[in-house]
């Protein structure tokens, strides 16, 4: 077969195991894919974070279901008061989007920081959040939108917050013979968001990042609403939800947004690792949310920065 | 599984491991060695080809995903013995030392100025952040592009 050197790839474990392999050109055909293999099938979509799994032997799936030939699924655009993401969205797209980024400042902070450029070519939306990641960035800010997921399976279409959207590391809501096919972002008025990340270096997951979306009374005095996710400090479902209570209601100024950053840093639960240990994190949670919300409303404010 | 990728031009049809990764199936199959592989974990860039159109990393797909499509390396961009303005410019500017990176970086170069013929020194350098230099030559890099973009501008082939 041409596969001389397969045998020294293995014992380096730097190729994927055995897998089959099956290209689905339609969602009902990829539903019917995965219903007809089970458990041990995987969507494939850009692989960017499944093939290096596959490559480590972290992950094993016996058949691949290579979406990427759904082409109705890469998409972003309004609908009514929603921005709507189709799950083959690549990060490119979501960068180069001037939708997203008018609406959605924090999804082009995000973008901004996440891989790299060639890696946001191929990678998708919808695969990074399936993968789960608990550092991944998007579901921190898809959190702070108080966005949701649109999940077809056999028995039809079901829509779960973003916030109920993961279950723990690695692990979401979509089932075996699920596929994740959109996201949804209300577009509300007098909003405005931010997103940032400290890492070790260009390209790298986040040693902590934060976003804030936070929408103002009629006044732009008082925070209506707010929404603060936190990736990468162990935050449930991504969100710093006892400072969004907090927030809630309160003036907008800076004592305000010093406390909220604050509790948030409070509540997390970082974990000492190779990217810095758990009190530098907490430090890191307690600026980054002061800095994404003061960003945040003065972006609701129509401030540029 | 049998594949046809469509490599610089050529149709080329093989009988594939679905687990085969582009790279291999490129350096192996093909025997196009142009396209360096790096560090196999998507970081370091030296395995940049395009995948029709857009620069992808190679180590990060399998050569099933680019069956019906078509995938351009480094041995692609020349135009017989003319060498393309950004492979000449990183001759010119010393833009490559060890040149494991360089074919990588010049597949997103050339993407670039294709897109953006006229790049500031800043919007070169966060085109190729996904690159790694191991000799840390990035000036000369940095410098290539930029000396290809102006050469771009008064090429007319």
């Amino acid at each position: 077969m041409g596969r001389t050197h397969a045998t020294a790839r293995e014992v380096l474990v730097q190729v994927p195991a055995h897998v089959e392999y099956e290209k689905a050109t339609s969602v009902e055909q990829a539903l019917s894919l995965l219903a007809r293999y089970g458990p041990g099938a995987r969507v494939l979509a850009g692989g960017h974070s499944l093939i290096p799994m596959m490559k480590l032997r972290l992950v094993q799936p016996e058949v691949l279901v290579d979406i990427n030939a759904i082409t109705g699924l890469r998409y972003i655009q309004t609908a009514g008061d929603q921005l709507r993401i189709g799950a083959l969205a690549r990060h490119a797209d979501l960068l180069a989007d001037p939708l997203a980024g008018e609406h959605f400042a924090i999804l082009h902070d995000a973008e901004r920081v996440i891989a790299d450029p060639v890696v946001r070519n191929w990678g998708t939306i919808g695969g990074s959040l399936c993968q789960a990641d608990p550092s991944e960035d998007l579901s921190a800010a898809f959190a702070a939108l108080k966005g949701s997921m649109i999940i077809h399976g056999p028995g039809g279409s079901r829509e779960v917050s973003a916030r109920a959207f993961h279950t723990g590391p690695y692990q979401t809501v979509v089932g075996p013979d699920e596929m994740l096919t959109e996201i949804r972002l209300p577009i509300r008025p007098d909003g405005g968001s931010a997103y940032l990340k400290v890492a070790r270096r260009a390209g790298d997951w986040p040693i902590v990042a934060a976003g804030a979306a936070v929408w103002l009374t009629g006044d732009g005095d008082r925070i209506a609403d707010v929404g603060i996710g936190l990736t990468a400090v162990g935050a449930t479902h991504f969100v710093a939800a006892e400072a969004e209570d907090f927030l809630r209601g309160q003036p907008a100024g800076e004592q305000t947004l010093a406390r909220a950053g604050e509790i948030a840093a409070e509540h997390c639960r970082p974990v000492s690792d190779q990217r810095g240990p758990a009190d530098y994190k907490r430090h890191l949670v307690r600026e980054l949310t002061v800095r994404v919300l003061r960003t945040a409303v003065g972006r609701a404010r129509g401030l540029a920065s | 599984m049998k594949i046809t990728v469509t490599v610089n031009g050529t149709d080329q049809a093989r009988d594939v491991e679905p687990r085969l990764l582009l790279i291999h199936f490129l350096r192996d199959d093909l025997r196009l060695t142009g396209s360096h592989w790096g560090c196999d974990t998507s970081n370091c860039g030296a395995c940049v080809v395009w995948l029709d159109e857009t620069p992808v990393k190679s180590c990060t797909v399998l050569a099933v995903m680019a069956d019906g499509h078509r995938v351009t390396t480094i041995e692609g961009l020349a135009r017989g013995a003319v060498l393309d303005p950004v492979q000449a410019a990183f001759a010119t500017c010393h833009g490559l030392q060890c040149g494991f990176c360089t074919p990588g970086v010049i597949m997103t170069a050339r993407w670039l100025l294709d897109h953006n013929p006229d790049p500031s020194e800043e919007q070169v350098r966060e085109a190729i952040s996904g690159q790694v230099c191991r000799c840390t030559g990035y000036e000369n890099i940095v410098r290539s592009v930029l000396r290809a973009a102006r050469d771009d501008g008064g090429d007319t082939g």
